[in-house]
């Protein structure tokens, strides 16, 4: 059927804004180091009720460590601090990756004089910073362009690499879709007139600086809830613990209040408390990463609940362009004459599927491309006409619609033959792009224009059902071609004949079923439908109505993003939900600790709870806290990375995950905490 | 081997109730019951409402809270005059304040907790026109809330939840009158005592004395007290005595009573929100854990007391002090466990005498919230706060925000839930730490040490939980114990109530997001699992502590730990 090529443009992750550094980068790693003494701020911490109890217990045992010092109420008061200070560092480090980024975007934003045309048509130099919102300036070679803006006027290349990494300049014209233009780039060639469109300080740098810095990162939904859930089992634990002193006291037993801050601290859910707002802000670093910018964190969580996947066919599904895959030659002639032919039409053809054509009859049939004579003449495609070909003194050839040839051939008294009909239908329905080639009054035959289905984009689209998600493709073809290419990509359904209205029709619809719907789009005519989608992604070369419509910019402009996208917001919330599970589970084993430890003087029997055989009441207490503030710098790589994510169902997803965090976060502590135990008896610190 | 048959004969009844008294009240409660339409429509016109009248939650909850006040004030208020009123041949003189604030709390809650004998402080107009009519109406109440939290799950995009007076009338009038007249009836037949006679006076010639024999209307306020699980007895000591529980019949009846309508409620449950595999899932989760507790507490209970047995005195017949012969060890922890996980708090043995680990099943039947299968209606809407928080946990694994039956679980509703959860655990350990703090809570327990401490944890346990199941030996008719417990009932109850409609509310406001196969599925074993660990891991952390220091302590002061 269809040759299936290699995807035109591979992923551009590593460039520009995103350049990718190490996880544990030296430059970052020590104004972390720096910060997270910074952030020992009590008004800072208050922010995080987890991490806030913890700092408020650590004061208390700081204060009994100067009323009855000793080196076991030292060292836990030490050890509840790193468990604050480890805390700060893993949002530390996360803030830290964004803010690298953002000194190198603002490095890009430097201070520019702007060309500013007056109302009389003379030019000012004026400073980029006092341009006003509908300020006309003119941009000639090797400008910066001062701010964000629209061409109203001419046409040039742009350098766009400092924003996209993409080194190859783009076309900027003046009208469609292609005539917005962004601050901080670079006019390559001829001299355009830019309408500014954004105030100082709005500008899309400025906007990218800030989204990637996390300065005014909100918390998204599940970050909220999550939050109010870790308060709650903050909350809980805290009676827990107070409530043991009279408890005990009613025996006349005696716990010690330095034990009973340490058993609150390994309680509450601390691992994830001190995580979770490096894992929010590490997720938008990964979207980052991938050249594209989130307006907010809300946007990449929708991403994770999409349940179904708007794609446009062209540049998502299929290669840009048509190819010819086939010539059929009509009842007595050859394949070779047809190909021939179709090749000398199309030599002067500079289209992509002019190109293909002659590509094929180069390849399959080893017909060398010819030099054009001067003398020959090509005819333009024109929507008239709908045809194309070449004029050689007598000799005309022409390749084109099927009516419009037959016309022209029946015009010239040629005949048509009898099965040009019959071929044309069977290359229609197969979803692909008939076009007959004539030369003068002779129809020859068929070449067959096929889109192209990117290589692998089955496979995700298989990944995706997966998980539940319904992808649907969107195509401007007649019904009939596009369910040939819903076939053979394998998306789940699809809308032909297209229009923005059906388009938004389809959002709404689903949205009212309860579904998430995700898109992508670059036209003004897309903004509508991609402020009404959950989740819409801009291409960076759509129009400056389309970016602000959506909620998600595509540097690399490349629509199949979207899968990634989805994946990266899936991503955060498991790595979310895994770390809970983690941290609660935890528990168990910080109690078989602490619990004999606590009343080993009063009630010595529970001494059989020290399942662990730790080594002393005190070594066990240390070792608990010891591992509660390891465990947190442990998994700060996990946290920033994500946890590992592949596509499958719900079931498999979270069977994997109740395995390795649940499961095994109830046996892990176990194992490291008895080690910690053997490390404090070898150091002989008890 | 009797107990084995009891065993499977309670299975195979339950297993019918479950699947057709929960299809019945799922009618019931969807208005397609009218045989008693006589009745129930000049109830609505009387109360100037009527099934088309749906209420928001904030109305319901209203409606729920003025009527719970309502029943409180005139609790309190029939005790304290009781002397005034008829039906008292036995002259009882008014309640006093205390004790009638912690009784009318302890009805109006559901729990029954009594600080007081009934046959020496109770007359009977007080019994009936107060005790046995909060003992129709809270199990109703509870239902009521149970299904407005399921109708969020079944509603969409609806900013009402139902209407509090009829879903209140139609679960009494159809599912609990009906059915506790009937086991009325076989109680009564059984010899369980029925009058309203005073006592009888008994001239002992042999030993020289008279002896006083209480008697009253017994039989009918026996099978509502286990059907709407509230357990307050007629008698002090409730079940253990031949007129509230006269056979091994009533005995084994009274079991499937208390447990009928909880289990029952997941098929209703299943049934309302259209897929009964979620009814089972939520069954699954409430019967594991039931038989694992019944399990270890009939052991333990077949075993030595651990103190008896350091006296060199060895049974063979397992823990049989404080117990009914009648009944035997294995069967009396069955019920022990059957009226602790269900918010019921019957007895028909002496608990405190029971093993510190047969003990500890009961506490810790309670600690785990009650919803094993928990109250009537209560069981089913704390076990779905739970449900709630292992969906969000659960579903964020799968890296989506998490759903539950097609219904978002976000801040608000986890807010919600956890606010239903934190409740108890707090009230009963606050409680109990002013308990044994102050002197008038000290001077409460029989015993001192960790049996001591035990005595009141279990008391406020048991308050706070709605259970009213009494350890014993505990004095709890003292100003201190009637006030705290009458908080502690009312902060369990209604603390929980309240999140729990609101939670109902939110759902029902939502739209349903469409199951795909990326959804976290909630009618699996991994959901069992899930939820059976949020259940042990929030009832068995916060109270791990206070345990050690109650029954594990004397367990393994006494010997080996097992």
């Amino acid at each position: 059927m269809t040759t299936v090529l290699n995807p035109s443009s591979p992923d551009a992750g590593a460039h520009g804004v995103a350049q990718s550094r190490g996880l544990f980068d030296r430059e970052i790693l020590g104004q972390a180091l720096k910060d997270s003494l910074r952030k020992l701020d009590p008004r800072w911490q208050v922010r995080n009720p987890v991490m806030f109890v913890v700092l408020v217990g650590s004061i208390i045992t700081l204060i009994e460590s100067f009323a009855h010092p000793s080196t076991f109420t030292w060292s836990i008061t030490v050890w509840l601090f790193l468990t604050v200070i480890f805390a700060n560092f893993a949002e530390a480090m996360a803030e830290g990756r964004g803010k690298a980024q953002a000194d190198t975007l603002r490095k890009m934003r430097s201070e520019t004089e702007a060309r500013r045309l007056r109302a009389d048509g003379t030019e000012e130099l004026v400073a980029a910073a006092l341009l006003q919102k509908g300020d006309l300036v003119v941009c000639e070679a090797n400008d910066l362009i001062p701010s964000d803006g629209e061409i109203i006027e001419g046409i040039a290349s742009v350098d766009e690499s400092a924003i996209t990494g993409e080194s190859a300049p783009v076309i900027r014209e003046s009208g469609g879709d292609r005539s917005a233009v962004t601050g901080g780039t670079k006019v390559l060639s001829d001299r355009i007139v830019v309408r500014i469109t954004a105030e100082r300080g709005h500008t899309f740098i400025d906007r990218m600086i800030s989204l990637v810095e996390g300065a005014n990162r909100q918390k998204t939904p599940n970050e909220i809830a999550l939050t109010i859930l870790l308060a709650v089992l903050t909350v809980v634990f805290i009676p827990v613990v107070v409530t043991l002193e009279p408890f005990a006291g009613f025996s006349g037993a005696t716990v010690s209040v330095v034990v009973l801050v340490a058993l609150l601290v390994c309680l509450i859910p601390t691992t994830i408390g001190a995580l979770l707002s490096a894992i929010g802000i590490a997720g938008m670093d990964r979207l980052v990463q991938r050249n594209v910018l989130a307006m907010s964190g809300r946007a990449v969580e929708a991403a994770g609940d999409v349940q179904t996947l708007l794609l446009d066919k062209t540049g998502t599904i299929t290669l840009g362009n048509r190819m010819a895959a086939n010539f059929f030659p009509v009842h007595g002639h050859s394949e070779q004459e047809v190909a021939d032919v179709a090749q000398l039409a199309s030599l002067a053809d500079e289209t992509p599927e002019g190109r293909s054509v002659v590509v094929l009859a180069k390849e399959n049939f080893g017909i060398r491309e010819r030099e054009l004579d001067p003398s020959h003449v090509f005819v333009p495609f024109t929507a008239s006409t709908r045809m194309s070909g070449l004029d050689m003194g007598n000799r005309s050839i022409r390749k084109g619609a099927s009516e419009s040839v037959k016309k022209w051939v029946t015009d010239q008294g040629g005949n048509v033959p009898t099965d040009l009909d019959e071929i044309v239908e069977k290359i229609s329905r197969a979803g692909s792009t008939p076009l007959t080639v004539a030369d003068g009054s002779t129809i020859l035959g068929v070449i067959e224009l096929k889109d192209v289905v990117k290589q692998g984009i089955k496979v995700k689209f298989d990944e995706m059902r997966k998980m539940g998600i319904r992808t649907v493709m969107i195509t401007g073809d007649n019904p009939l071609t596009a369910a040939a290419i819903a076939q053979e990509a394998g998306v789940d359904d699809f809308l032909a004949e297209a229009t923005p209205e059906a388009k938004m029709a389809l959002i709404k619809k689903e949205q009212e079923g309860g579904k998430l719907v995700a898109m992508t789009g670059d036209g003004t005519n897309d903004a509508p439908a991609l402020a009404q989608a959950d989740v819409g992604v801009a291409m960076n070369t759509g129009t400056t109505a389309a970016k602000e419509a959506g909620n998600m910019v595509d540097l690399d402009s490349n629509p199949t993003k979207l899968i990634d996208i989805v994946e990266i917001g899936k991503q955060l919330l498991i790595t979310r939900g895994s770390l809970t599970t983690f941290s609660i589970a935890n528990d168990i084993a910080k109690y078989f600790a602490i619990i004999p430890a606590l009343f080993a003087v009063s009630y010595p029997q529970l001494k059989a709870l020290n399942i662990m055989h730790l080594h002393s009441p005190q070594s066990a207490v240390l070792s608990a806290v010891i591992f509660n503030a390891l465990v947190i710098i442990a998994l700060i790589p996990l946290a920033l990375r994500g946890v590992r994510f592949r596509a499958a169902n719900s079931a498999a997803i979270l069977r994997r995950n109740v395995w390795i965090y649940g499961v095994g976060g109830v046996i892990i502590p176990f194992a490291f905490i008895k080690l910690i135990d053997l490390i404090l008896v070898q150091l002989h610190a008890y | 081997m009797g107990f084995f048959f009891t065993i499977v004969a309670l299975i195979v009844l339950l297993g019918f109730t479950w699947r057709y008294l929960g299809s019945y009240m799922e009618a019931v409660f969807d208005g397609r019951v009218h045989w008693l339409g006589w009745l129930e429509r000049p109830i609505y016109r009387a109360l100037h409402t009527s099934p088309e009248q749906e209420q928001t939650w904030k109305r319901y909850a209203g409606a729920m809270i003025v009527f719970s006040a309502v029943s409180l004030v005139f609790t309190y208020v029939i005790l304290r005059i009781q002397g005034s009123l008829p039906l008292n041949p036995q002259h009882m003189g008014g309640v006093g304040s205390a004790l009638s604030f912690n009784t009318a709390s302890s009805f109006v809650t559901n729990t029954n907790w009594q600080n007081y004998g009934g046959e020496t402080t109770m007359s009977y107009f007080s019994q009936i026109g107060a005790l046995t009519v909060q003992q129709f109406v809270t199990p109703a109440v509870g239902i009521a809330v149970a299904i407005v939290v399921v109708r969020g799950f079944s509603r969409r995009n609806s900013p009402t939840i139902g209407n509090f007076w009829v879903d209140i009338t139609r679960c009494m009038l159809y599912v609990l009158l009906p059915i506790a007249f009937l086991f009325g009836i076989i109680f009564v037949a059984q010899g369980a005592v029925e009058t309203l006679a005073g006592t009888v006076s008994i001239r002992d010639a042999l030993n020289g004395v008279t002896q006083t024999i209480p008697r009253g209307p017994i039989g009918f306020m026996e099978s509502i007290k286990q059907l709407g699980t509230n357990g307050g007895g007629f008698l002090d000591t409730n079940s253990a005595t031949t007129f509230e529980n006269p056979t091994g019949l009533t005995n084994f009846l009274s079991i499937y009573l208390l447990l009928s309508i909880p289990f029952a409620l997941t098929y209703t449950f299943g049934k309302m929100v259209g897929s009964v595999r979620h009814g089972v899932a939520l069954l699954s989760v409430m019967v594991l854990l039931f038989g694992v507790w019944v399990g270890f507490t009939s052991y333990a209970e077949h075993q030595n007391n651990p103190a008896v047995a350091a006296a060199g005195i060895h049974s063979t017949v397992g823990n049989t002090e404080g117990k009914e012969v009648r009944f035997g060890d294995t069967s009396t922890a069955l019920f022990g466990v059957s009226s602790t996980m269900t918010s019921t708090g019957s007895a028909d043995a002496s608990y405190d005498s029971f093993t510190p680990m047969g003990g500890f099943g009961l506490l810790t039947g309670m600690m785990l919230g009650e919803v094993t299968p928990g109250g009537t209606g209560s069981g089913l809407y704390t076990l779905l706060i739970y449900a709630v928080i292992a969906v969000f946990i659960g579903g964020l694994m799968i890296g989506r925000t998490p759903e539950y039956l097609g219904k978002k679980i976000q801040a608000r509703e986890v807010k919600l839930a956890g606010l239903g959860a934190l409740v108890m655990p707090i009230a009963v350990l606050i409680f109990t730490g002013i308990a044994v703090s102050i002197a008038a809570g000290k001077a409460g327990p029989l015993n001192g040490g960790p049996h001591g401490f035990s005595e009141i944890l279990y008391a406020l346990t048991s308050q706070g939980n709605n259970n009213g199941s009494a350890f014993g030996g505990l004095t709890g008719n003292t100003p201190f114990y009637n006030i705290i417990g009458a908080i502690d009932m009312l902060i369990g109850r209604f603390g929980i109530m309240i999140p729990v409609l609101a939670l109902g509310g939110a759902l029902a406001e939502k739209n349903v997001v469409p199951e795909s196969l990326g959804t976290f599925r909630t009618d699996n074993g991994m959901f069992v699992g899930l939820t059976i660990g949020v259940i042990l891991i929030i009832g068995g952390l916060t109270f791990f502590p206070a345990i050690s220091l109650g029954p594990i302590v004397e367990q393994l002061s006494h010997g080996r730990f097992f």
